[in-house]
């Protein structure tokens, strides 16, 4: 998902405490920033609630890309509420992580040395404006899926910054679907770039939950931990039976040949996406990764005299308050 | 006294820390009720975490009042003190007003 | 159309074009800011023009007879018949230029829609006034940005004293009267803006002393944005971005 081949950290601790602690977890308590907790769960929620944050904050550019060439003004500014709202969670998601000890700086330095990892998804292009529909239909949409679960997760900063994300995140996958609507019952141009978009975005959509990770021990004690609530793989087949009637609706074709309702399974079987394209994503080598990161390090670095500037001038005037007394 | 313009100014590398301190932001969601926690945020100083307060977290009209607190300035209780601190008050059930037995006919009270 | 609906047409577009070409402009920075909490507030200053046109454009549709939308006005017009300050045509260029633009305009923004909330027109009194609470929070804003940066550390102050010295004039031409102004101050629906040039000053003065910048000594000003007579070659390419989807597909409804 956001946060995707999570591996979740083997820890060596006291095995009295760490039975406390599971204990709370399964009894379905929230574990709290001071609460004891285990290095493991600590240090895998840091690398899974900021790659959820990196995500958000890279995930603004290929939607950014259209912002000022949406074809009404009323498109104009609801493109820009949604992407400036993907802002909004990449920053409540840093503030949960740092109350687990980061800083916000830190991580956002491993983003752009290539410490850390963002979504598979936003290194791929957004060509036409099909593509901002299909973003905000099948990409929140993949995202709400794993949401949601995540607002039961037991860390209480991050269930909490889910809880917000997930009230604002609808908002997000309808507006998509509204724009899928006006495309697919549009001119033959418009359903012609309605289909070519989910073409280019139904396999990358279905890679945002991530390699099969059912036999996974890290998946496992991520999920012991609730930090991590399905599996990936039961995420991606809630995700199809979902969309594929949607697909339906608008009269568009989802390139998958083989997918066929499963009668006996009452699910929908499909074709698994090509993972060899997912790590050469993941690794760098997707069509959008120099660009992404060329432009989160740009904003960063152009940034810094800004952000340099405005400290000082209250440093500056902090200590003259302070001269004057 | 107040320094001179030109014997005040910072050098990029004099400034002290590089990260906006981090603050807490409680917003009253309407009039008659508290302020509750909603999140926290980055800012240079008080008056633009509230304008930073006010842009991050009242965009659906979530707000008419904002306080915000430097994150450093909170005291917070700790854990490990959850038996002294929280458990004494569980013995004494007759605060409760559930407590009594009052006759029905007594009326509400 | 009368003359009075032609002169009013105009006016309308006039206030309409401004927020629609500041807004866009803002609109560049979003996933692109100096911090998370700066990306958000220029993405809702942006919001808030971005609404601002659409208001003033449609009441100029209105005005025109519904001949075409705000839409059609934003996305079918050609450079000659924008009526925007050339200010805020001026490319983004380092985050400095752009809260020092924002600064500039929102300094006679308040003002001026001030000044029609006691329009007798009542659409524009409407407009006026839910605007005007919006355009106070910009100006508080880019006030407190543009004094922390020229008050800041030594690099912060050369970048605003050089974005002072680019945009600075462009300033002038917030005071340029027209015929199309005279005739909506001499029916009423624009009050009397002879004061709005020394109240300007005034606020830019204590800014930019507090900001421990310095304005500089100019005696021209460019101008033709207002009028339409002459915009700088910037507006054309905002317009190329702006408005392609919609002229490259006519037929299709978004």
């Amino acid at each position: 998902m956001y946060a995707q081949l999570i591996k979740s950290e083997a820890t060596v601790e006291n095995p009295k405490k760490l039975r406390e602690f599971q204990a709370r977890i399964d009894a379905g308590e929230k574990i709290e920033p001071k609460d004891w907790m285990p290095e493991g769960y600590r240090k895998t929620l840091i690398r899974q609630i900021s790659q959820h944050a990196h995500s958000e904050i890279v995930g603004q550019l290929p939607e950014g890309n259209w912002i000022t060439r949406a074809p009404t003004l009323q498109r104009k500014v609801i493109l820009l509420a949604k992407v400036q709202d993907e802002a909004g969670h990449g920053l409540y998601l840093y503030c949960a992580a740092e109350t687990l000890g980061a800083s916000r700086d830190e991580l956002n330095q491993m983003l752009l040395d290539g410490r850390m990892k963002y979504s598979s998804i936003f290194n791929y292009p957004t060509l036409t404006w099909a593509d901002m529909g299909t973003v905000g239909w099948l990409v929140d949409g993949a995202a709400i899926m794993n949401q949601v679960p995540l607002q039961r997760t037991s860390y209480g900063p991050y269930a909490r910054a889910m809880i917000r994300i997930c009230k604002e995140e609808s908002f997000h996958q309808r507006q998509g679907f509204d724009i899928m609507m006006k495309m697919a019952n549009g001119t033959l141009e418009q359903k012609r770039m309605a289909q070519d978009a989910l073409n280019r975005f139904w396999y990358p959509s279905l890679m945002m939950f991530g390699p099969s990770d059912s036999d996974s021990q890290h998946s496992a004690q991520s999920m012991a931990w609730k930090i991590k609530i399905n599996t990936n793989d039961e995420l991606r087949q809630k995700f199809v039976d979902q969309t594929v009637p949607q697909a339906e609706y608008l009269g568009l074709t989802i390139p998958d040949e083989n997918l066929k309702w499963n009668e006996k399974k009452k699910r929908y079987d499909f074709t698994d996406p090509d993972w060899s394209e997912f790590y050469d994503v993941i690794n760098g080598n997707g069509p959008c990764n120099v660009e992404r990161l060329n432009a989160r390090k740009k904003a960063w670095e152009n940034g810094k005299w800004v952000r340099d500037g405005l400290l000082a001038h209250v440093q500056k005037t902090t200590s003259k308050t302070v001269t004057v007394e | 006294m107040t320094l001179s313009n030109a014997s005040d100014m910072i050098a990029e590398d004099q400034i002290s820390s590089t990260e906006w301190p981090l603050w807490e932001i409680f917003i009253r969601g309407q009039q008659g009720i508290s302020h509750r926690h909603v999140g926290s945020l980055h800012a240079p100083d008080a008056k633009t975490a509230i304008q930073s307060a006010r842009d991050v977290y009242t965009r659906r009209s979530e707000g008419v009042s904002i306080w915000v607190v430097e994150s450093q300035q909170i005291t917070a209780s700790s854990p490990s003190d959850k038996g002294p601190l929280y458990e004494p008050s569980k013995s004494k059930i007759y605060r409760h007003p559930t407590f009594f037995d009052i006759p029905d006919k007594v009326g509400a009270m | 159309m009368t003359n009075h609906q032609s002169a009013y047409f105009e006016f309308l577009c006039h206030f309409g074009d401004n927020a629609l070409i500041l807004g866009h402009r803002l609109s560049e920075w979003c996933g692109h800011a100096p911090s998370l909490e700066e990306d958000i507030a220029l993405a809702n200053t942006a919001l808030d023009l971005m609404g601002e046109a659409q208001l003033w454009l449609g009441l100029a549709s209105d005005v025109e007879g519904h001949n075409r939308t705000a839409d059609d006005l934003a996305m079918h017009r050609d450079v000659w018949d924008f009526r925007n300050f050339l200010l805020t045509e001026q490319p983004n260029g380092d985050f400095g230029q752009t809260i020092m633009r924002q600064y500039l305009f929102d300094a006679w923004h308040v003002p001026t829609l001030t000044a029609l909330t006691s329009s007798i027109e009542k659409s524009i009194v409407e407009i006026a006034q839910k605007t005007v609470k919006e355009a106070r929070y910009h100006l508080s804003r880019s006030r407190d940005i543009v004094i922390g940066l020229g008050d800041g550390t030594i690099e912060s102050r050369k970048r605003m004293q050089s974005a002072l010295e680019l945009l600075f004039p462009y300033v002038g031409e917030f005071f340029t009267s027209d015929s199309v102004e005279q005739q909506m101050v001499k029916e009423g629906v624009l009050s009397n803006l002879d004061n709005l040039r020394k109240s300007y000053f005034e606020e830019i003065n204590k800014t930019f002393s507090s900001a421990t910048l310095t304005l500089p000594n100019i005696q021209f000003s460019q101008k033709g944005g207002k009028t339409g007579k002459q915009h700088s070659e910037h507006l054309g390419h905002i317009l190329n971005q702006m408005q392609w989807l919609s002229r490259a597909y006519p037929d299709a409804n978004w």
